[in-house]
């Protein structure tokens, strides 16, 4: 959430609701699930990081929110590092679930298909959330385009279980 | 249970294929009701046998045991010709490449079922308009297969399969050839169906179309593994799709 904080205020200074503007903007109705006071939070984080600096302004009297921020040179470093660095995230539940089969079985703890159903159908449940929420974007929309990487995700997961499946279920007649 | 009509009901239902040591079991004693209304989808590894149990649900294939009723009437009992008339009227199929006619326009494609059931041509094309109008296809009812998208193709096809307004919709494998925008048009086409009560079954190995429906059934090797019914709602927030944190 730093480096997104960061990034977004790289545009010009601004005002802590501008932020959270431009986090709606891109994340649609994805963006509700965000606490309002995460950016501000992070903000704070930020400047007591020595990355972002504040200054009060005069401020319109509707807004109570008068602080306007703005990089300093180490937070523009900072955000040039991010854009430039290439993050795949390994999956460690992966490994784990694969694991946790491996050890069901050995142990006869629990039967690995029992547990690649369960698995399947919380992933089902989450992919139709997901599906669902897609559906109800235009096409083309920002939030379409990041919900549209959630459920290929999901998707790839379903189709590693259907292959556990597969395995799993061989072993089973084997022993 | 008692409620809601079956719109469709199988006990034991099977289809043989091949003799003797070539002999496989494609669908093997399968017990399946589904609801009026229900959206059901059915998902498998290929050959599981998930596109002959469509078949066999709409007539397209013969049974080799088991018993079938459609919205009560057994079917599995026709002989050819009142099967092919059920088909013709209370059946809509969707498949995966269209199967639309390439010489006839969008509109002579979805009214073709009406007129082969004996509608006049004037009733048929009405309603044909109203349909291609319901799939949002109006504007491009005078076109050709051939000047249409992918999904623009699938929405025609389904208006077809609406034609005469069937007990049952059977797709198979519907977003099979389309990219997602398209199949994003096909399953909000889907929901806009299922509010006006339309049963479907779904064939498919597309786990979006899955989890949209109301229900789904896993096939291996001709039988049913697993039968899970989706919750309506959303049970959780879009947030924990997400993981950003502080």
């Amino acid at each position: 959430m730093q480096d997104v904080v960061l990034a977004l205020l790289a545009k010009e200074p601004s005002h802590g609701y501008e932020l959270r503007q431009r986090l709606r903007a891109a994340l649609g109705p994805l963006g509700d699930t965000l606490n309002s006071g995460q950016v501000y939070v992070t903000l704070t984080r930020l400047e007591k990081a020595g990355l972002v600096s504040s200054a009060r302004t005069g401020g319109r009297p509707d807004r109570p929110d008068r602080k306007v921020y703005d990089l300093t040179a180490a937070g523009h470093r900072r955000v040039a590092d991010w854009l430039a660095e290439v993050s795949w995230t390994p999956r460690p539940e992966l490994a784990e679930f694969h694991l946790k089969l491996a050890a069901a079985r050995a142990a006869r703890l629990a039967d690995p298909l029992t547990l690649i159903d369960a698995h399947r159908r919380e992933l089902m449940r989450r992919l139709r959330d997901a599906q669902r929420a897609a559906l109800a974007e235009a096409d083309g929309s920002m939030a379409g385009l990041l919900l549209e990487g959630v459920v290929l995700r999901l998707r790839a997961d379903l189709r590693w279980l259907e292959s556990c499946e597969r395995v799993w279920s061989g072993h089973g007649e084997r022993s | 249970m008692t409620g809601g009509t079956l719109a469709i009901r199988a006990r034991g239902l099977s289809k043989v294929h091949g003799e003797g040591q070539a002999r496989t079991r494609a669908v093997d004693e399968v017990d399946l009701d589904v609801p009026a209304g229900q959206t059901l989808a059915v998902t498998g590894p290929s050959g599981c046998g998930k596109s002959t149990l469509l078949h066999l649900l709409g007539g397209l294939e013969r049974v080799s045991a088991g018993e079938l009723w459609l919205a009560g009437r057994r079917i599995d009992r026709l002989g050819e010709r009142a099967l092919a008339r059920l088909r013709r009227r209370a059946i809509g199929f969707v498949f995966q490449d269209f199967h639309l006619m390439e010489e006839l326009s969008a509109v002579q494609n979805v009214e073709l079922p009406a007129l082969l059931a004996g509608r006049t041509p004037r009733t048929a094309r009405r309603r044909a308009l109203d349909l291609l109008d319901r799939v949002g296809l109006a504007d491009r009812a005078q076109r050709l297969p051939a000047q249409l998208s992918g999904g623009q193709r699938q929405r025609v096809a389904i208006a077809r399969a609406l034609s005469n307004a069937p007990l049952a919709v059977l797709a198979d494998e519907p977003t099979g050839n389309l990219d997602t925008a398209a199949t994003n048009d096909v399953l909000r086409l889907f929901d806009s169906l299922r509010s006006t009560g339309q049963t479907l079954v779904i064939v498919t190995h597309d786990e979006r179309v899955a989890a949209t429906a109301d229900r789904v059934v896993s096939m291996r090797d001709g039988r049913f593994v697993d039968d899970v019914h989706l919750p309506a709602a959303s049970t959780g927030g879009l947030g924990d799709l997400l993981g950003l944190g502080g």
